[in-house]
């Protein structure tokens, strides 16, 4: 089913925010925001839940931590423990302290390239990906609100553009998308 | 919004808008490069390429190429490595633990002061490699399977723990610098009209379009990569630094090394960050942005550190006579009285004296001196270096095994070669990428702004 988009643009953060509390009081869904930085408090407004990338990063740490314990339990310990000058390498607790530098690198090597892969994946923002703002000066300093109608079954196009333009925005532009 | 005192100095000069942020990073990239840029990239190549050849000739004879003999096995190899190691401190200082911190300030400095920092980790990590002598056999550093022997990589030794330090740094560091770079470059690729530099800016913005979602996520993967590259900063130098304490040279080992050598990576990467910035905002006009006050700041974080440095050369002399240890005595009675007391005085001149001069207000808000401290900075340190590492080394247990360092015409080549190195990676990144970080310069304009700041009664500063 043909949906219809409608943008409106605004020239100021603020101006946005204050329109979409407005907006969403009456009930209308907020579908998108596009920004050049990020606008602190929008996404409460529109209804964005915070990201978990952050539990993913420590799951990564996890990972690293693990892996660095028992490479180097296996290496120094099991497999070959080296003698050097008598000092003890029969446990991997006696010889902690020489493993904690690694340690810590590696938990933080994972922790860092897995949450900023994870990060790429999931915005799918990868290299050579189409850009997808729906107007090239929503990077510079316009901000763009997006409100398709489909999720507004309550109210008809014209509507819906009245109350934008009570909000201050500055342009409006609609397209229809299959 | 958070509400700044009034008091407080305004970030951005001017009555900047977001599109006159755009305008004014966005501008030198779009133009033509100017004639001094020219020049300058030709005078780093020219340095730089002579380096390559020098390596290149190092590897092809072997390491003897180098000034060091039987007493003095390591000199400025090592020296060089720490001193860019060492600059390589202040990017993700100022991008990490600033940003924790949340000073605003950062903001118009973290983009290039991480790009320095990644090509001196670079030009550090060459030293390493090319001592080798045989760079070709460079990943037997990783614990491989053993089909090269029986035997593991050592993993209790300091020379291994550097080798996961500076590469979890470095790699690291380029991916928090890159993750803010990709808004940055959505922005010249929206703007764009040639069709190659679009298409160059489209891949390299990885189809960034600014959606709310995309905002909340960039936001915490920069706030939790900080929170992992502020101990990571610490830990780098700090296991740096292990390479010498863990050793028995008097003068080497030392417990006071590793906060010691923090704060003089601090120190020197910052001075090097005005270095670069003093020049790179009078040459892009970037002075709205990169003004007196940020100078001051980073003069301040200079004066800090330095201090701690000087408290620490002061404690190393106490505890030497304190400790009863002869041997321990002499390493540094020697470095202040020895043959080479011309280096250890330019040391403690450079590092212990030139930052007490930024107490005086009017000094360090004065670009000039602070343009000839931060230089003044940079030798000390190399200095530092080089007095740690060769006078400890040169008076041998053994008198008949006494010696001196002198360098081979290589090892000057190779050190200078690194600088043009450098000057090329910056003069590229100057010329290509975004020197700001636009999104976050513009997240500051209407708090820090000057505009914003001085009229109290615009129109949202109430409503929140």
């Amino acid at each position: 089913m043909a949906d219809k988009v409608i943008y409106a643009m605004y020239d100021d953060d603020d101006v946005l925010k204050d329109g979409a509390k407005k907006l969403v009081s009456k009930g209308v869904k907020i579908s998108e925001v596009f920004s050049p930085f990020p606008i602190h408090g929008i996404d409460p407004i529109i209804g964005i839940k915070n990201t978990r990338l952050g539990i993913m990063a420590f799951i990564y740490g996890l990972t690293g931590l693990t892996l660095a314990t028992i490479g180097m339990r296996y290496f120094m310990v099991v497999d070959w423990p080296m003698n050097i000058g008598g000092k003890p390498n029969f446990t991997y607790l006696q010889n902690i302290l020489a493993f904690i530098p690694i340690t810590f690198e590696f938990t933080v090597l994972c922790a860092a390239h897995g949450m900023a892969i994870t990060y790429l994946l999931r915005n799918k923002t990868l290299p050579g990906m189409p850009a997808q703002n729906p107007d090239p000066r929503t990077t510079d300093d316009k901000f763009v609100m997006e409100i398709r109608l489909s999720e507004n079954s309550k109210y008809s196009a014209e509507e819906l553009e009245a109350m934008l333009k009570e909000t201050g925005m500055i342009e409006l532009d609609q397209k229809e998308i299959k | 919004m958070h509400k700044e005192a009034a008091i407080r100095e305004p970030l951005i000069l001017g009555h900047k808008t977001y599109h006159d942020i755009t305008e004014d990073v966005c501008k030198p990239i779009e133009d033509k490069a100017p004639r001094m840029w020219y020049i300058l990239f030709g005078i780093a190549l020219i340095i730089g390429l002579y380096g390559v050849g020098c390596i290149l000739y190092l590897l092809g004879t072997g390491v003897g190429v180098w000034g060091l003999n039987k007493t003095i096995g390591w000199a400025w190899d090592i020296t060089n490595f720490v001193w860019w190691v060492g600059i390589g401190h202040a990017g993700t200082l100022i991008s990490a633990v600033l940003l924790l911190f949340r000073q605003k300030w950062r903001m118009a400095i973290n983009r290039s002061a991480e790009a320095m920092t990644i090509f001196a980790v670079f030009m550090a990590g060459l030293f390493p490699l090319i001592h080798m002598g045989r760079l070709w056999l460079g990943y037997w550093v990783l614990p491989l399977p053993n089909q090269f022997g029986s035997l593991w990589v050592n993993f209790n030794s300091p020379l291994l723990w550097d080798v996961f330090a500076i590469s979890t740094y470095l790699s690291v560091s380029l991916v928090f610098w890159y993750i803010g770079l990709i808004p940055d470059f959505a922005t010249i690729r929206d703007r764009a009209k040639k069709p190659i530099s679009k298409k160059m800016y489209s891949i390299l913005s990885f189809g960034w379009s600014g959606r709310a979602k995309h905002w909340n996520r960039f936001e915490l993967v920069s706030l939790v990569l900080a929170g992992l590259a502020t101990p990571l900063v610490f830990s780098v130098h700090s296991i740096v630094s292990f390479d010498f304490a863990t050793s028995v040279i008097p003068g080497w080992h030392t417990t006071i090394f590793p906060p010691y050598f923090v704060a003089g990576a601090v120190f020197s990467g910052f001075a090097m960050v005005q270095t670069l910035l003093l020049i790179m905002r009078k040459a892009m006009s970037l002075e709205a942005y990169i003004h007196t006050k940020h100078v001051e700041y980073m003069n301040i974080v200079i004066m800090v550190t330095g201090s701690i440095v000087g408290t620490a050369y002061i404690t190393e002399l106490f505890i030497s006579w304190y400790s009863g240890v002869e041997y321990e005595a002499y390493a540094f009675v020697n470095r202040a009285t020895g043959p080479y007391w011309w280096a250890y005085w330019s040391m403690m001149t450079c590092n212990v004296i030139s930052p007490q001069l930024m107490w005086f207000r009017p000094l360090r808000r004065s670009l000039l001196f602070t343009f000839i401290i931060s230089i003044v900075v940079n030798i000390g340190m190399w200095f530092e270096r080089y007095v740690i590492i060769v006078t400890s080394l040169h008076r041998d247990y053994l008198p008949s095994s006494w010696s001196m360092h002198y360098p081979s015409h290589i090892d000057i080549g190779v050190y200078v070669g690194t600088i043009g190195l450098f000057f090329v990676f910056f003069l590229l990144f100057a010329r290509f990428f975004p020197v700001l970080a636009l999104n976050e310069v513009k997240t500051i304009l209407k708090s820090s702004g000057e505009s914003y700041k001085n009229a109290p009664d615009h129109g949202h500063a109430e409503s929140h």
